[in-house]
């Protein structure tokens, strides 16, 4: 009997939850709107990471095509040839190099990475190439594997010739993809594959030059990785070598596009919380106007929690159903997404349904549309019976009721929680959930101050017009703190995201115009100096003296050596500081584009013998180096001591030459050194001829035309500026959606006022012009309001974050609070359209 | 015949900025079963207010009201509730039909309140007893005044209530519409033989019923039988 009854009820309230949607279904669809998209941007940014984690995994071993690769800048010693061969026989080896190629036929040439191979490396995935079998039979002749795009370029084919050093290859076929090659290490620094046999006949591997070895093994029987590398790790760090396994490759992989993902998921973050506050000021409305059904249903005797079940039912299955429309759209749209990020990333993206994202993103949309529901939902169960007779002006103050507290503390933890898994950080979720309740009390507190003015400086001398629509914003019954609330935050979240966009994707602004330096040579050789600065002075292009460079490890730092820090694995920074290779300089001066902020620069080595140094701030700072710190250098076998004895802020985005550690003259004149020159030409066809005469001249010398290199990188941001503005897109569409549903809702309510008043003889004009300085003032304050926050939010994340400068662009920011002062006039003007043509009781029966 | 209703010293008073405003001032009286009583008095007298705590809408600011010999005092929102399903009926002046529902089930929903089954040819018979078997599925927004409040009183007598208060029944009609009204709801109000509680100024409807309760100021300046019950 109990249970039949319970049944009963549970059928009729959903009955009447169906019955009272009735005319209603738009505006809970318009409400829905802002989960829809919230939910969608969510979807799309997990289904993304999930899929690239899912390849990650898939693909690992044909990141580095083997189980094992060790590398360093030098050939393997006796120690590491036989480390090797304890670990396994089946190896490959490879040297790399950057270097110029010559195309004889259209007399081109370009820097490009050569690849000399010896073994059958790749073990896992292959090269592809095309033709197909070009990857197997260019290792068996004097052939070469080049980058596919390189050929396009230089509009070579399979059976051209191209000279590398002093040896000329036969084209065997295009390369579209190596092992952990990215289109952006391609396009920047094509790769040629060329059989090792032949790589000492180029004449490239010269005394100074720069060339990586890689030695690729294959496991012949199965192997405890982990256990392999705590036994190899410290013998590699000794000998000055580096490893890399499969699983580290994943670590690494994912690690470089962590950044990329992580603010995507903010983005959805915020997509979705503006959802949240569309939801709640959407129902806040609505149940305002359900406020004369709930009490005829007190009044039938509905028990309170009966009105509220009714409204809950209502707004869950709006929740379920826009949450299932948002994982749809956010999974069609997250199969695009690799399209625009496949450049970076080193694998084919193979897209697929992530169902964990999808019942992730579903999930969270009917959480959202629940919880932030309840708390306008809750002040159902206090409304009166008696608001059938008249309004009740003694409903329990919001303030004391403890279910409402209850439920504030719902959602606060829900978000905490949420913005933990977004975030991945406890302090730093804690950090974002005050600013975004600092923000709330901000826009309240700025609700209430125009509420304030208007009263108290009310401007009773002004046209009726004038003074009823500022007189609308302080009314009983006025919208003012929800506008300003669900407007202002709208408008703080677009602000923001525009003005730190400017930040993430902050564009290299290199000048190419005037004499700035559009091409850099280096690998040159101490003889070949004076000639090819003469190719330069001949051709008419700016002679600058050329920057040596001698390559250099650090051995010690003041007590403490490169030995104890690699028996010490939780020195993890120190480690890095002695683990690197030093680009060092010398000179007797600091250039124009330095300046030194701390200490006495010191050209020259001091009379008593003492070497001083200057190191650049940045790197100081990171690695607590002090004035008066002694750093020990192995100069290629020979041992340095050196003081430090100032430091340096280098202009890093400045095109020269820019080092992290400058040695005074007298000291390194007769080290090992190969020299940088840096030039300017005017126009292309100066920049080919210069390149062609030093590469022919010159084979060893690399040249990067940096214009081509920029035109790279632009082409590379502008690619990632799209992804995170796509995504942001939805952030900013969902603002606007909030904003328009907040005016929107309130539809019925301002059609009421206004009819009264058409009835009472105002015009048509008057009408609009007091709903268009209502919603003026209100769109104004609000969009005022949200961009100080914006400000102060982005000046926070700029410092604290990402350790930058704000240098924020006004004129999008003007444009973004004009516009949302006109979205918000016209969406309010557009409400009330209907009132001007139209009789009055005819206007009142249709929206009832 | 029982006593159906009791009002027991019943005052009410509303803060308004620092001062009391005091709406009722210790009313008291009792209504037995199957009169009719109206409660009449100018614009502030109080006679909504009355109505509304007698309904259990409302709660004294002092006194006690007791219906069907509950002390609704002792009773919390949802009780009350339920003591209204079961024993009460109301008409309003605005109608207070809700927007959503058809005709037929603005009249079904008491019923459906208290669980009962096939309540559909119930409410069916009431709209044809109004006269509106024919509007059974229309909106309140498609329906007149008149008809509007003939649905009401349709919903008010489903549940068969005990007790009926009318809130100024005929106030939002014309006077056509108003005679309808007020022969319907007497004749039903006979046919069910519930008690009638009507708040009206209108002193020509007041007569119909067989005592006036007269307030002023939020007293009670009288309590007569009237002409046709004295006759």
């Amino acid at each position: 009997m109990q249970v039949s009854r319970v049944i009963y009820k549970i059928k009729w309230l959903l009955k009447m939850a169906w019955r009272d949607s009735r005319r209603n279904r738009s505006r809970l669809i318009l409400f829905g709107s802002s989960v829809i998209l919230g939910i969608a941007a969510l979807v799309a940014v997990y289904s993304l990471e999930d899929n690239l984690r899912r390849n990650v995994d898939i693909q690992a071993a044909t990141l580095i095509g083997a189980d094992l690769e060790i590398s360093g800048n030098r050939p393997a010693n006796d120690t590491i040839t036989r480390l090797m061969d304890s670990i396994s026989s089946v190896q490959s080896h490879e040297r790399s190099f950057a270097s110029m190629i010559y195309f004889p036929k259209g007399n081109g040439s370009r820097l490009v990475q050569v690849r000399a191979l010896q073994g059958p490396f790749p073990y896992y995935g292959i090269l592809e190439t095309i033709p197909g079998n070009a990857q197997q039979s260019f290792r068996n002749r004097r052939a070469a594997l080049l980058d596919r795009a390189l050929m396009l370029q230089y509009d070579a084919m399979p059976g051209d010739s191209v000279q590398i050093g002093e040896v000329t290859f036969v084209i065997e076929g295009a390369l579209l993809k190596a092992p952990g090659q990215t289109g952006l290490s391609a396009s920047i620094a094509p790769v040629v594959y060329i059989p090792m046999k032949y790589l000492d006949q180029t004449g490239l591997m010269q005394k100074g030059s720069r060339i990586g070895y890689r030695y690729y093994l294959k496991f012949t029987k199965a192997v405890n990785t982990d256990a392999l590398v705590k036994n190899i790790e410290q013998r590699l760090d000794a000998n000055g070598y580096n490893f890399d396994t499969v699983e580290s490759e994943k670590e690494d992989t994912g690690r470089s596009f962590r950044d990329l993902t992580n603010y995507l998921e903010i983005v959805g973050l915020i997509a979705l919380l503006l959802g949240c506050i569309g939801v709640a000021s959407a129902i806040h409305i609505y149940v305002r106007e359900k406020i004369g059904t709930i009490a005829i249903l007190r009044c039938l005797g509905a028990k309170s929690s009966d009105a509220f079940l009714i409204f809950l039912i209502q707004i869950t299955c709006i929740g379920i159903f826009c949450s299932l429309a948002g994982a749809a759209l956010g999974t069609l749209i997250q199969q695009f997404l690799p399209y625009l990020i496949q450049d970076l990333i080193p694998f084919k993206i193979e897209s697929s349904l992530s169902w964990p994202s999808i019942t992730q993103g579903i999930g969270v949309g009917i959480i959202i549309s629940i919880l932030f529901a309840l708390l306008p939902l809750v002040s159902v169960r206090k409304i009166s019976p008696l608001n059938t007779l008249r309004i009740s002006f003694q409903q329990s103050r919001p303030s004391r009721d403890p279910v409402r507290w209850l439920v504030n503390v719902l959602i606060v933890s829900f978000v905490l929680l949420f913005m933990y898994m977004q975030l991945h950080n406890f302090m730093k979720a804690i950090v974002l959930l005050a600013g975004i309740l600092a923000a709330f009390a901000a826009l309240i507190g700025m609700a209430a101050l125009l509420m304030w003015l208007v009263k108290k400086f009310f401007p009773a001398s002004w046209s009726y017009v004038w003074r009823q629509g500022l007189s609308n914003l302080y009314r009983p019954n006025n919208q003012t703190f929800l506008m300003v609330m669900a407007i202002g935050f709208g408008t703080a979240f677009i602000c923001t995201l525009f003005l730190v966009q400017s930040l993430l994707v902050d564009r290299v602004k290199f000048s190419s115009s005037g004499e700035q330096p559009n091409i850099v040579l280096f690998d040159i050789q101490s003889d070949q100096r004076n000639e090819l600065l003469q190719i330069a002075k001949q051709q008419g292009l700016p002679v600058r003296p050329t920057v040596p460079i001698v390559s250099m490890r650090l051995e010690q730092v003041n007590d403490l050596k490169s030995s104890q820090v690699q028996e010490d694995t939780s020195r993890e920074q120190s480690m890095r500081l002695f683990s690197r290779e030093y680009r060092v300089t010398f000179r007797d001066t600091i250039t124009p584009y330095e300046k030194v902020v701390e200490g006495t620069w010191k050209g020259k080595v001091d009379p008593a013998g003492t070497i001083y140094i200057s190191i650049e701030k940045g790197f100081a700072s990171r690695f607590n180096l002090k004035l008066g710190d002694t750093l020990h250098f192995n100069v290629q076998g020979a041992m340095v001591e050196t003081v430090i004895s100032s430091f340096r802020e280098v202009e890093w985005f400045r095109i020269q030459a820019n080092f992290l550690v400058v040695f005074p003259v007298g000291v390194l004149e007769e080290a090992p050194q190969f020299h940088v020159f840096l030039t300017h030409t005017p126009t292309q066809e100066a920049s080919v001829k210069f390149q062609q005469e030093t590469v022919k001249r010159f084979p060893n010398i690399s040249i990067i035309d940096l214009d081509l290199v920029l035109s790279t990188l632009n082409d590379l941001l502008d690619k990632i500026a799209f992804v995170i503005r796509f995504i942001a897109i939805f952030s900013i569409i969902t603002g606007l959606v909030v904003l328009v549903s907040s005016i929107r809702i309130s539809r019925y309510q301002r059609m009421q006022e206004n009819v009264l008043l058409r009835t009472l003889g105002a015009s048509g004009k008057q009408v609009l012009w007091i709903t268009a300085l209502e919603y003026f003032f209100l769109g104004s304050m609000a969009a005022a309001a949200g961009i100080i926050i914006a400000f102060a939010a982005s000046w926070s994340l700029a410092h604290f974050n990402f350790e930058s400068p704000l240098n924020p662009e006004f004129l999008p920011v003007v444009i973004i609070y004009l516009s949302i002062a006109a979205i918000t006039v016209i969406t309010g003007m557009l409400n009330s359209r209907g009132t001007l043509n139209r009789p009055p009781l005819e206007i009142l029966r249709e929206e009832v | 015949m029982g006593t159906i209703l009791k009002a027991q010293e019943l005052s009410k008073s509303y803060k308004n900025g620092g001062h009391a405003l005091t709406v009722l001032d210790n009313i008291s009286f009792s209504v037995e079963e199957k009169l009719t009583v109206s409660i009449v008095g100018p614009s502030g007298s109080g006679k909504t207010t009355l109505l509304g705590l007698c309904a259990g809408l409302d709660r004294p600011s002092s006194g006690n009201v007791e219906l069907n010999n509950i002390k609704l005092n002792d009773l919390n929102e949802d009780e009350r509730a339920r003591v209204r399903n079961q024993y009460v009926g109301f008409i309003f002046q605005n109608f207070q039909l809700m927007p959503t529902l058809t005709a037929l089930e603005n009249v079904m929903v008491p019923l459906e309140l208290r669980g009962e089954k096939n309540i559909r040819p119930i409410a069916i018979a009431l709209l044809d007893k109004v006269g509106l078997s024919d509007r059974i599925s229309h909106y309140p927004v498609q329906l007149s005044g008149g008809e509007q409040q003939r649905v009401s009183m349709a919903r008010a007598f489903s549940t068969s209530p005990k007790i009926l208060f009318a809130d100024e029944p005929t106030g939002n009609l014309d006077e056509e519409a108003s005679k309808n009204v007020v022969k319907l709801l007497f004749d039903l109000n006979r046919e069910a033989g519930t008690t009638l509680i009507l708040v009206t100024h209108n002193l020509e409807l007041a007569a119909q019923t067989s005592r006036v309760i007269k307030l002023k100021g939020g007293k009670m300046v009288s309590d007569q039988n009237s002409v046709i019950d004295a006759g």
